[in-house]
């Protein structure tokens, strides 16, 4: 494995680490983006696109063709088209089968928010993706330290502290 | 007919510029389409699954229904008025309905944009408890009624802005010293920073009238509902609360000079014969301002804040008796009575 390419992208890597474990040594290379999710703080020489938050380098969309358009929602029968003008979704299924398109308006809209951490009801539903908060936490606290907000990261670490390795379902906020 | 709203009372937390808190949820029912898709047939099926809801009694004592269709234009407007329920949920003849308790601290709104929006509103700076409560009364409705829900969105509603926890957190804010000084601009730059949505005295498409803002979250994804609310209540709010008393520090430093602005205000309160809503909003919020900051001694809050609430278009009529309330009723008769109501209510104590 070259030292200068992404172990998982094979992109230009700007993260290297070594990590011994059990007496058995390891190299880590990763490319700004893959670093980022695995919770390194990315070098401010890194590619600009990596260092600027969700959603605010976009590359060009891509040229419309009817094919890469949801179809309607196969619940309701609104088309994404419709969505678009009123900004109302028709039926719960929408958020499916409106898929990618959607999920990109919704995390702009919503400032980067992507998944749902919050209450769950208590019927039905499922659990809080631990996994993903802690992933997500992890992310924002290095990313507070990087900027020397450290009230902020010291607030982002007792939350992660405060979650327990597995937390009963409850439906308490 | 004295509403015992929870924007009006007197104390509260940091009353002198939140005036009240409110929590609202919004929640759809699984299965069926959001309301603006629904059928007639729909939305009277969603209405009662809602009604055979049992609230939780301690915290909705008295709780009626109020089916909007057989409200008159009036009613409805005595209750959007009160901050029970949306101008949105005032309009239209489709099926659609209220839940509200005795002490208009809980209501209930079925089938406005979502198939519930429930809220709670309590007096000054309370999010917390207002959220603890919305948060058990929405238990309560879940015990009874699927909502739509998926694992990656959270709560389902019918505008992707909503989306998630689903959660409105919200305070009223009396900005007037702000206003006087010109930088209600600059604290709309500050709170769009902040990510927060600033509207008028009756929400989305109203305006600040009597200086009073309703300031709420932006974000409903991606973080839980503890999160928002100690970014919101811990952080935003008492940053905006300081510009105004701020803003309140920078005008005491005016002595008579503010005074007098203060002071005439309640002089045309006692003294004139006529008075329309907008007028009265603006002499009254300055009422309320001189008292809160100690300059005026003679006038109590309490009849201020009630009178924001009877100088409005559909209590005034009301509050005019039976007779009255029924016929259409001039706009000039209509500015004479607010004047006499607040002559009235604000004339100098006398030993009685």
């Amino acid at each position: 494995m070259s030292r200068d390419s992404c172990e998982h992208c094979g992109k230009p890597a700007v993260v290297h680490d070594v990590i011994i474990k059990g007496g058995e040594r390891r190299e880590v290379h990763l490319c700004a983006e893959h670093a980022k999710a695995a919770g390194y703080a990315v070098p401010s020489a890194a590619p600009i696109a990596a260092l600027l938050g969700p959603g605010v380098a976009v590359p060009p969309s891509a040229p419309r063709s009817a094919s890469s358009l949801p179809t309607a929602c196969p619940g309701c029968g609104l088309s994404f088209n419709q969505f678009r003008q009123t900004g109302v979704l028709g039926c719960p299924q929408c958020y499916d089968a409106f898929g990618t398109p959607l999920a990109s308006l919704i995390e702009k809209a919503q400032m980067g928010g992507l998944n749902h951490v919050g209450k769950t009801p208590r019927r039905g539903g499922g659990g809080i993706d631990m996994q993903l908060l802690r992933q997500r936490l992890a992310r924002e606290l290095e990313e507070a330290v990087a900027a020397e907000q450290y009230e902020r990261a010291a607030k982002l670490r007792d939350r992660l502290l405060s979650l327990k390795p597995t937390e009963p379902r409850s439906g308490t906020v | 007919m004295l509403s015992s709203g929870p924007w009006l009372q007197p104390n509260g937390p940091d009353c002198d510029v939140v005036a009240s808190s409110r929590v609202r949820l919004a929640r759809n029912v699984a299965g069926l389409p959001f309301s603006n898709r629904a059928s007639v047939a729909q939305r009277l099926q969603i209405l009662a699954l809602l009604q055979r809801v049992e609230f939780p009694p301690e915290l909705t004592r008295g709780v009626v229904w109020v089916n909007l269709n057989q409200a008159t234009p009036r009613e409805r407007q005595l209750l959007v008025e009160r901050h029970l329920i949306s101008r949105q949920l005032a309009e239209g003849d489709l099926p659609r309905a209220v839940a509200i308790a005795e002490d208009e601290s809980v209501s209930v709104m079925v089938n406005e944009e979502d198939h519930v929006r429930l809220q709670v509103v309590l007096p000054g700076l309370q999010l917390a408890s207002a959220l603890e409560r919305a948060d058990r009364i929405d238990d309560a409705i879940e015990a009874s009624v699927d909502f739509a829900f998926n694992r990656r969105y959270g709560y389902l509603t019918a505008c992707p802005t909503n989306v998630g926890c689903g959660m409105r957190l919200s305070v009223m804010m009396h900005l007037p010293a702000l206003r006087i000084t010109n930088e209600i601009e600059r604290v709309k730059r500050a709170a769009k920073e902040l990510n927060l949505v600033v509207r008028g005295f009756y929400g989305e498409g109203s305006d600040a009238t009597g200086d009073f803002f309703q300031v709420s979250n932006q974000t409903t994804l991606g973080l839980a509902e503890r999160e928002l609310l100690e970014k919101f209540q811990g952080e935003v709010v008492p940053l905006l609360v300081s510009y105004e008393r701020h803003a309140r520090e920078v005008l005491a430093r005016q002595g008579s000079v503010l005074d007098d602005r203060l002071h005439r205000a309640v002089g045309i309160l006692r003294a004139a014969r006529l008075l329309g809503t907008d007028e009265a909003m603006k002499l009254l919020s300055r009422v309320r301002l001189g008292i809160h900051m100690g300059r005026i001694a003679d006038v109590a809050i309490d009849v201020v804040n009630r009178l924001l609430l009877q100088v409005q278009p559909a209590h005034l009529q009301t509050g005019l008796g039976p007779a009255a309330a029924a016929r259409e009723i001039s706009g000039e008769e209509l500015r004479e009575a607010r004047a006499t109501l607040v002559r009235t209510a604000m004339a100098p104590a006398s030993s009685t």
